[in-house]
């Protein structure tokens, strides 16, 4: 089976202290140290499961400045079988519905059976896999948390709030949008990065894609930001200070008081 | 007179129906054959293993060997099981002789060992009397300690297969039957003489083979003779079986404990290399990292596998073991030994390709050692732990095996330096607090500022609220000495010292490269920490790092030198009700030996009391494991330090004192966790001193102080 992730590079919440910068319409970048994003993280070790069970390649791509190699080298280090870099300085500002247009041409390049994503990038709004599904015309379903493959189809669950679970049937080729908690990703360590230091990562232009400049980009851009703020932490929170005895209850008290024990 | 100096040979004794020569000259060829199949055979898994330099150093193994084998050094730590051993021990190297003695004369009947023909022989004679006699007794005493008193360190957790009591008591028997025969032997060949008349000697007074002489001794001449041969032949065959017999099991060491413990381990707190035969520049080209398939171990793993006496003491100081964690370090031998026969087994044809976890090893059993060491302190075989846990972790970090709560603290020490992700640049920020600007502010070694001395800080003692604290009381102490001192601020990342023992080698070489960088950059001449596994990192697992220290032992030699003074009792009374224990953390005690320290700093606090909990110094009991032990989340019953915190309470101390940052997490937290708040307390050593301290030296004084060490 050919499968294609799409990953993206993005500021990992624990590893750093998200300020706004001075302008206040984005936040300050210059200490940022960035990861893939977690659920395209799940998204890939799912890939490669599925690869390892019945066959097949495994590809990553993210449309990146350059620096969106180092999230390409770590899902090779991971077990990638190739990456591809999607990188103009066109595709700068692109919306939702901007990037999903370069994928899909980014697809189109290619023969894929099996598109994923992770469900949302950790900065993102959650749109570019539906988006990509109906731009291809391909079938979509989100939210995954479960894979079975039975021939050219694929049986796919999800979690539905309060935890129950809804098994989907649908067509391959697919998109589907991957949750995390799906599986375990395995670690990737400084020797498995070292390893594939020296593989050679193709980077596509707008030009190799045929996408044109005005589909993608600002101009294209039909969602804009115009603001970015941090909301001020509101009041509400009630600290005990007593003892264990006493703050234990304390609490039995609140609760019962909001009706929360019966 | 005696005619013959030794033993009296049996072929003289009695008509055989094969002549007696003959018979037992093919016993022998036939036992001695059989042994060196086997232990050739046992050999192969150690040939095909990994390289393991351990030829160096003769002098200092040969000490070993006199201290750990022929003077049993670790035996008295458990005092009856280990008395008991020292008999025996003591008299198997006295029977050896005789042993052989007894063998050959079945061949030669005037055969005499070298150096027995003299007025030597019979003394010697009479001590084997009273040895086999001593072993005889050690083996009825192990039995039934065995069979009634159970300890309980030899049983087998059902997880860890059968018992193993059937097997423990056919070998002692054996050894029972031997020294039996042996001294039967002896009475026999007395009693005969006797009659004829030829000697009026009998064996040692009181021995056993006195007590069968006077048992016997009015039997018939035929009956004697009888006795002697059937005791000759049954000493023969149990030699010899048991011989062929302790490659299969626990005695085993009888014959490798010599070649483990010349070849143990010398370097102390140390981890072994990835591969001993690939140097650190060249580790890309190796293929796979760690132990993941039986031949992944070191030809000494192997022997110490082999070694191994399933005494249990390891396992019954494991902290992780006494928590309930799947791990035992005794059952990860044992499991190694168990697969190793089966799979290179002694007929038929080897093979070992299976990976190690997931069939006889669980990925937590590995995950839960702390390695604090206190199996190895243990071990009368200086059997290893770490270094095979580390290679196992090695293993499953390369195949990406990593549990998702050690994957992000990893990542954040690639990426940040620090394992919880926070910024390089607030790494210093414990220096800004108001408290610190009053004694004097730390310098940073930038370049700008130079220093004789670094204090390195490390992650935890860097960003932890709490543990900021030390940070700040190890800087007022430097300051209050005088010390030219300085930090690398955000310059420094993580020592690396869990990283490398969680197996994550490559990542540790960066930190240590970068750390390395720095602190040659700064100039510095020493180091100091408050960490002991930054002391440890820096000390054996760094190459060209300066001289460092732990901050208990430039204290304990400044109060030595009567630099470091305290306020007298009366200015501070609360301490009249505190009762004080010290808690040796694993990786200042057990891996650096430092004990003494840190307890004398603490007795030169006038009027403090202080008691000891039952275990302490090196058989100190782990708070539950430091750096990234943190983060991961063992299966266990309780929480190690909650085990701890009860046995300072059973010493009677309200106040536990340690010397470490991670210490201080797990105890502080195991404190509210057993509900002893208010009970019990802890606090750092830079803490209490910082408390009591007399600061003499003031800022003129330092200045002048600087002055002087920057000349000098």
């Amino acid at each position: 089976m050919e499968i294609l992730v799409c990953a993206r590079r993005v500021p990992d919440t624990s590893e750093n202290e998200i300020e706004l910068n001075s302008a206040g319409n984005d936040i300050e970048r210059d200490e940022l140290v960035y990861s893939v994003n977690e659920a395209d993280n799940y998204a890939v070790e799912e890939a490669l499961q599925i690869r390892d069970r019945v066959g097949g390649n495994v590809t990553v791509v993210t449309v990146d400045s350059e620096d969106g190699e180092e999230i390409l080298r770590r899902q090779l280090a991971m077990g990638a079988n190739q990456a591809a870099l999607v990188s103009d300085e066109a595709f700068n500002g692109s919306d939702g519905k901007g990037i999903a247009t370069i994928l899909k041409a980014f697809v189109e390049k290619g023969h894929y059976d099996l598109i994923l994503t992770g469900v949302q990038a950790d900065d993102g709004a959650a749109q570019v896999g539906g988006m990509l599904a109906a731009m291809l015309d391909y079938p979509f379903a989100s939210l995954v948390n479960s894979i079975v493959i039975e021939d050219r189809k694929l049986k796919v669950s999800r979690e539905i709030e309060g935890g129950n679970r809804e098994v989907n049937e649908i067509d391959l080729p697919c998109v589907l949008s991957i949750q995390t908690g799906i599986n375990e990703p395995r670690y990737v360590g400084m020797r498995g990065i070292r390893q594939v230091a020296s593989v050679p990562i193709p980077t596509l232009a707008a030009g190799d894609l045929g996408v044109t400049q005005a589909s993608v980009g600002e101009v294209a851009a039909k969602v804009k930001r115009v603001d970015y703020f941090v909301p001020a932490s509101s009041k509400g929170a009630e600290i005990l200070h007593g003892s264990r005895e006493e703050n234990a209850a304390r609490i039995l008290e609140l609760v019962a008081a909001k009706g929360g024990l019966n | 007179m005696r005619t013959v100096v030794g033993i009296y040979s049996p072929i003289n004794v009695a008509d055989w129906l094969v002549p007696g020569r003959s018979l037992f000259l093919a016993m022998q060829i036939a036992g001695i054959a059989c042994f060196v199949y086997i232990v050739s055979k046992r050999m192969v898994p150690l040939l095909r293993a990994q390289a393991d330099p351990r030829f160096d150093r003769p002098l200092r193994r040969l000490g070993r060997v006199l201290k750990f084998w022929l003077g049993q050094w670790k035996h008295p730590r458990y005092r009856f099981a280990g008395t008991l051993h020292i008999f025996i021990f003591a008299g198997f190297l006295l029977l050896a002789a005789r042993a052989f003695t007894v063998l050959i004369v079945g061949v030669s009947p005037n055969f005499v060992m070298p150096g027995l023909s003299g007025r030597f022989g019979p003394i010697y004679e009479r001590l084997t009397d009273y040895a086999a006699t001593v072993v005889f007794l050690c083996m009825v005493v192990a039995v039934v300690r065995r069979l009634v008193f159970k300890p309980a360190r030899y049983a087998v957790p059902p997880k860890f297969g059968k018992a193993h009591t059937a097997d423990a008591i056919f070998l002692l028997g054996l050894i029972a039957l031997l020294m039996v025969a042996d001294s039967l032997f002896s009475a026999s060949r007395f009693a005969g003489l006797a009659q004829q008349a030829q000697s009026a000697e009998s064996p040692a007074f009181l021995s056993l083979p006195w007590m069968l002489e006077i048992a016997i001794a009015s039997t018939s001449r035929a009956t004697l003779w009888g006795l002697n041969v059937g005791a000759y032949l049954v000493h023969a065959i149990a030699f010899y079986f048991l011989l062929c017999y302790r490659p299969f099991g626990i005695q085993f060491h009888v014959e490798t404990s010599l070649f483990s413990i010349y070849f143990s381990k010398l370097d102390k707190g140390t981890v072994k290399p990835v591969r001993w035969d690939v140097p650190d520049e060249h580790l890309d080209q190796v293929k796979s990292f760690g132990v993941k398939t039986f031949g992944d171990f070191t030809w000494k793993h192997i022997l110490d596998f082999y070694s191994c006496a399933d005494c249990g003491r390891c396992a019954e100081n494991c902290p992780s073991n006494a928590v309930g964690r799947p791990l035992a370090p005794r059952f990860l031998t044992i499991k190694a030994r168990d697969y190793v026969f089966q799979h290179y087994p002694v007929f038929g044809k080897s093979n070992s390709s299976k990976p190690l976890i997931g069939n006889i090893y669980s990925e937590d059993e590995i995950w839960s050692c702390t390695t604090c060491g206190a199996c190895e302190e243990e071990c009368p075989l200086l059997v290893e732990y770490i270094d095979k846990i580390v290679d196992l972790r090695r293993g499953m970090i390369d195949d990406g095996n990593v549990p998702q709560s050690l994957q992000k603290p990893l990542k954040a020490l690639e990426s940040r330096g620090n394992p919880y992700g926070k910024m390089e640049k607030k790494r210093g920020d414990w220096t800004k607090s108001p408290e610190l600007q009053q004694t004097g502010p730390v310098k940073v070694l930038d370049g700008k500022n130079g220093a004789d001395t670094l204090y390195f800080v490390d992650s935890i003692t860097s960003y932890d609220d709490r543990m900021q604290a030390i940070a700040r009381a190890t800087a007022r102490i430097l300051t209050g000495l005088g010390k030219n001192f300085g930090i690398l601020g955000a310059a420094e990342k993580d020592s690396g010292h869990e990283v490398r023992r969680f197996g994550e080698e490559m990542l540790f070489q960066g930190l240590r490269e970068h750390n390395t960088e720095a602190i040659k950059e700064s100039g510095v001449r020493r180091i100091v920490t408050s960490d002991p596994h930054a002391y440890n990192a820096l000390k054996h697992d760094y190459r060209d790092a300066p001289p460092v220290e732990h901050i208990s032992q430039v204290l304990a030699s400044e109060a030595r030198a009567g630099n470091l003074r305290f306020n007298s009792v009366d200015n501070w009374l609360e301490i009249k009700d505190r009762v004080y224990t010290y808690h040796d953390p694993c990786y200042l005690g057990r891996h650096n030996e430092v004990y003494d320290d840190p307890r004398d700093v603490l007795d030169s606090i006038p009027g403090l009391k202080r008691v000891e909990m039952q275990r302490s110094r090196d058989r100190s009991f782990c708070c539950g494991g430091g750096g990234l032990m943190l983060f991961y989340e063992p299966q266990e019953e309780q929480r190690m330090g909650v085990v701890r915190v009860r046995m300072a309470a059973e010493a009677g101390a309200n106040v536990i004192v340690t010397a470490c940052p991670f210490c201080m997490v797990n105890i502080e937290d195991a404190i509210k966790v057993a509900g002893m708040e208010g009970k019990m307390s802890v606090i750092d050593l830079t803490e209490l001193v910082d408390q009591h301290m007399v600061r003499t030296v003031t800022h003129e004084k330092e200045e002048k102080l600087e002055a002087t060490t920057d000349g000098g």
